[in-house]
């Protein structure tokens, strides 16, 4: 037997290396895990970083005379430069008082405007008012634009840093919450931007691919669960579906542009069209939870039905659909989850446009804020990049709810058979 | 048993019910052949512009250029060579990042782990893939580019502000969930009798996963391989905002590229008129995206089916 | 042949010592397996002999193949498995402190229930072990190896020339004996057997019973099996198991015509089990 002995003195030698190996392949493992995990972190919290300043917004404190030669002249911009005029009465050269003009936003006006007319008695007084400031006053405030390198590399002059260091000593100026950001619709000026009109939009396009894809995917699942023969046809709808949600999401874009948009003539940019698009993108998502929900009712249920003479119809609309409801909406709310984060199919659409005003109804023209977040992303301005970060906290804000959402209700109907 | 006239009317309802989830049924089907058939009328009104050896062929692609000097039939402009290399060179990024990272999770995951390491880490791998690609895109423009770009010149590279490496680094972080968890269950399904076997010969455990796990899951692993380069392949947001605009033919990561992803998005935003070349190019480059995630996605089901069929 | 399994010592060190104590190649001393709070074994006291075949006798459930799994620290791969007592190989506790599992799986090889080749080729399949522990320097060693195993495996003729075929294109009593040989490559001393023959045809099962008989020359043989007939046919040795405890062991002839215990009597005769 010294084979034997020849063995173990081989495997003795060999069990240091082989142990080191044992032990790099699980550190790459957990170093696998960790890049990954890591990155996430690194992403989310640059995130919040860029954007968490965005909701707070630089006003600054000014005496506003509502006096009647501004409102008949609707010049409301006037009677904020008036009140500068006042602040800093030494400012006189046409180049400074521009840049005086400057500090203020091009929007403040229009808060005046609606201040009178929501309080017509305002007309002839004269009131403190909290204005919102320009976006490099902001900038500014908020730290990220830097005092420190000399003047020709700065985007705030000297004469308007000692402005800004005057209303600071008086306690003029501050920042106050964003409430802006929730309310308006998008805009040229970055202090005036909001995220309400994309809101809207989301909101009305996922209305309508709820409305769309959710009775689609119910009643195809249903159909192919528990009616469907086993032949040909409903194999070809099966492989279909697979290669549905395998599709890239731009290819639906296309056929929303060639079908929707050119053949059905609908209104371009429109909430209506996007909502179809997204519809078929979330229709396979909903077909396969769907189907899966209805494969877990145990045939029990359905045999006890029959056994009563119900037919199948009965059987599947008072027996097993409420059974399989829960595991459907959860399946269709990660589905709407999915759909509002999509937005390659709707710039082929073109709800990519510049909206302000916000959208009413299906048909007027809207864009999504994922998409809202694409075009912000492309602006220069600091103010704006901070805007998108905002606008992106806000989009994982409403996913985490919806997927939450999601999870709570599975807990909530899981039930065992 | 009588059909009395409610009898009737119930089976009539029900003869409609049935039709009604027929119906439904078909809007899936519909919708591809509304695909293939938008995408090659389209595609083929282009073709008849543009002759298709030149499009898949040609090694220029300037569509813009095209129209200006009114040469439409001008024989390189729609050259759709550096698109497909473009697309090539950020996929094959997004997948040397994604393989390795996603498959080795995967292994601990499923061999390693503890259950509660296991139970924490995959929902946090899934919060990467429920990402929305518009933030994968800002993140990579914004952050990683300006990143890559300022440690390149410290140590004395050019890199591009909208490097392919930049674009593909953040794809692939994006992908790694669809192949960890693929993998995963792949592995996971491997009878615990074949690992046994390789135990009860005194292998370690790495030596049983690489010799006789991977290489049976190997199938299933292949094919949550393709389905992420299939992924990769038609991404758009995050190409968009972070590759570039301008046809390059190059393989070097550190240079700027554009995609056919990108050129689609760049043809038909905008105002044009439908007709015009540029737009139909759009529909042809569409066509060819299709057509490739098509194969792939084909390929990768009838792999993993296969696979599943040796352990059923 | 005294071969230590710890890893830093020299194997002249335990020569002496177990010549003297522990004439038997693999015994268990107070044995307890519990599977998390379940006590699956109680305090089993078994003896087997060197080079002959020892069959693991008793009703299902029992606890023949937890303790099957226990001689080579298979359970160790299972979670919440907690193992006391002592068992010992050549003398040596193989759960003492330091004992490298590696080495001890390449003394002591298990043959499954289900046939379980890998999905490689025969050649393959048979030469993994030998691989693993780097037991041959060149190719040719190594083929010498895979031949010899499927030789003694009974193996050889069928496949000789088809090496590269696939080992799960076998047929089931081939597949066994696939494993088998397998198991062989290693050179082990004690080869495990959890139920052989119970996923086989009668004519496979013959073949294998043909070669544990001839391999017993060569390697201590500790089988569990659930027919009788088989721990008849095959093994000197028996122990009877039920409800976790070891109840008798000794000569197979004795334990099948003439038990002590009357649980054993029942079983033998076919009232329980």
């Amino acid at each position: 037997m010294t084979d034997r002995a020849k063995n173990a003195e081989r495997i003795k030698a060999g069990l240091a290396r082989r142990y080191r190996a044992e032990k790099r392949f699980r550190l790459y493992g957990i170093l696998a895990i960790t890049a990954a995990v890591t990155f996430l972190l690194v992403m989310l919290t640059a995130i919040v970083i860029r954007g968490g300043g965005a909701f707070q917004q630089t006003h600054a404190a000014l005496e506003i005379t509502f006096d009647q030669q501004h409102i008949a002249d609707n010049d409301w911009q006037g009677m904020v430069k008036a009140s500068l005029r006042r602040a800093f009465p030494d400012v006189r050269a046409r180049q400074d008082k521009r840049s005086l003009y400057g500090l203020m936003s091009n929007g403040a006006g229009f808060d005046l405007q609606n201040m009178v007319q929501d309080d017509p008695s305002l007309v002839g007084q004269t009131r403190t008012i909290w204005l919102p400031t320009s976006d490099d006053v902001d900038m500014l405030m908020k730290g990220v634009i830097d005092r420190s390198p000399p003047e020709g590399d700065r985007r705030i002059t000297d004469k308007e840093l000692t402005w800004i260091d005057q209303w600071i000593a008086a306690g003029t100026i501050a920042k106050q919450f964003n409430t802006r950001f929730f309310t308006s619709g998008d805009s040229r000026e970055p202090e005036l931007a909001g995220i309400l009109s994309a809101l809207m939009g989301s909101i009305l396009s996922l209305s309508v691919c709820f409305a769309l894809s959710f009775p689609l995917g119910v009643m195809t699942a249903v159909y192919l669960e528990e009616f469907a023969p086993k032949n040909k046809w409903t194999d070809l709808i099966e492989v279909n579906i697979n290669n549905l949600a395998a599709v890239p999401s731009i290819v639906f874009g296309l056929l929303g542009l060639a079908v929707f948009l050119n053949i059905f003539m609908l209104p371009r940019s429109a909430p209506l069209v996007g909502g179809m698009v997204l519809a078929l993108m979330t229709l396979p998502t909903i077909i396969i939870a769907s189907r899966a929900a209805l494969r877990a009712v145990p045939p029990s249920i359905r045999e006890a039905a029959y056994g009563m003479g119900a037919s199948t119809v009965q059987t599947v609309l008072h027996h097993v659909l409420p059974l399989a409801m829960p595991g459907m909406l959860t399946g269709t709310i990660i589905g709407m989850a999915q759909a509002l984060g999509e937005s390659a199919p709707l710039l082929m659409i073109g709800m990519v446009a510049f909206i302000v005003d916000i959208p009413a109804g299906f048909t007027d023209p809207a864009t999504a804020l994922p998409v809202q977040i694409f075009l912000w992303a492309d602006s220069p301005e600091r103010a704006f990049s901070e805007r998108t970060a905002a606008a992106i906290i806000v989009l994982l804000g409403v996913l985490i709810s919806m997927n939450l959402l999601a999870v709570i209700l599975r807990k909530k109907f899981e039930r065992r058979w | 048993m009588y059909v009395t006239p409610a009898r009737r009317v119930k089976q009539t309802v029900e003869g409609a019910i049935k039709l009604l989830l027929i119906a439904s049924s078909t809007v899936a089907i519909l919708t591809t052949v509304g695909i293939v058939a938008s995408l090659l009328f389209e595609a083929i009104r282009f073709f008849g512009e543009i002759p298709m050896t030149d499009f898949l062929f040609g090694l220029e692609w300037s569509p813009q250029t095209a129209i200006r000097d009114d040469q439409v039939g001008s024989s390189g402009a729609f050259g759709a060579v550096p698109l497909f290399v473009g697309t090539l060179l950020i996929s094959a990024i997004a997948m040397i990042v994604a393989a390795p990272v996603g498959l080795f999770a995967a292994i601990y995951l499923a061999e390693y782990a503890h259950i509660k390491v296991r139970g924490t880490v995959k929902p946090i791998l899934e919060i990467l893939a429920g990402i929305p690609t518009v933030v994968y895109g800002f993140f990579a423009a914004l952050v990683v580019a300006p990143w890559l770009r300022g440690t390149g010149e410290a140590v004395g590279f050019d890199v591009s502000s909208e490097s392919a490496l930049a674009a593909g680094l953040v794809m692939g972080v994006m992908i790694i969930p669809l192949i960890s968890s693929l993998s995963d269950d792949v592995i996971s399904a491997v009878p615990q009798a074949m690992r046994d076997g390789a135990y009860g010969l005194g292998a370690t455990k790495s030596e049983t996963i690489r010799n006789v796990v991977i290489p049976a899951a190997l199938p299933g692993i292949m094919g949550g391989m393709l389905l992420a380069v299939s992924r990769a392949i038609g991404e758009t947001m995050i190409v968009v905002m972070a590759a570039g605009l301008a046809a390059n033919l190059t393989a070097n990561p550190l240079e700027a590229v554009t995609t056919v992803t990108v050129q689609i998005v760049t043809l038909l935003t905008g105002d044009q008129e439908f007709d015009s070349a540029k737009t139909l190019a759009a529909f042809a480059l569409g066509l060819m995206l299709f057509a490739t995630t098509l194969v792939l996605n084909v390929g990768a089901l009838h792999i993993v089916k296969k696979y599943r069929e040796q352990y059923d | 042949m005294e071969l230590s399994l710890h890893t830093n010592l020299p194997s002249s060190a335990y020569v002496e010592d177990n010549l003297v104590s522990s004439p038997h190649k693999v015994t268990a001393q107070g044995v307890d397996v519990y599977y998390g709070d379940k006590q699956a074994l109680k305090n089993i006291n078994l003896d087997v002999p060197s080079n002959m075949v020892t069959a693991l006798i008793g009703p299902s459930g029992c606890g023949k193949s937890t303790f099957l799994r226990c001689l080579n620290r298979m359970n160790d791969v299972v979670d919440g498995c907690r193992i006391t007592g002592q068992i010992k190989l050549d003398g040596e506790d193989i759960y003492a402190r330091g004992v490298d599992v590696v080495h001890l799986r390449a003394r002591v090889g298990m043959v499954f229930q289900k046939p379980n080749p890998f999905p490689k080729s025969i050649y393959d399949n048979v030469a993994y072990g030998p691989r693993i522990h780097g037991l041959a320097d060149s190719r040719a060693e190594l083929d010498d190896i895979v031949l010899t195993s499927l030789e003694k495996a009974g193996l050889i003729a069928e496949v000789r020339d088809r090496l590269e075929a696939p080992g799960t294109g076998l047929s089931g009593g081939q597949q066994q004996r696939l494993c088998i040989a397998r198991a062989i490559a290693v050179e082990p001393e004690v080869i495990l057997m959890d139920e052989p023959c119970s996923a086989l045809d009668p004519i496979a099962t013959a073949k294998i019973e043909e070669l544990i008989d001839e391999l017993k020359q060569n390697y201590t043989i500790i089988m569990v099996t659930h027919s009788m007939q088989q721990a008849a046919r095959v093994s000197q040795k028996t122990a009877f198991f039920h409800l976790g405890e070891l109840v008798e062991q000794g000569d197979t002839s004795d334990i099948f015509t003439n038990p002590s215990d009357e649980r054993t009597q029942a079983y033998v005769t076919g009232r329980i089990g």
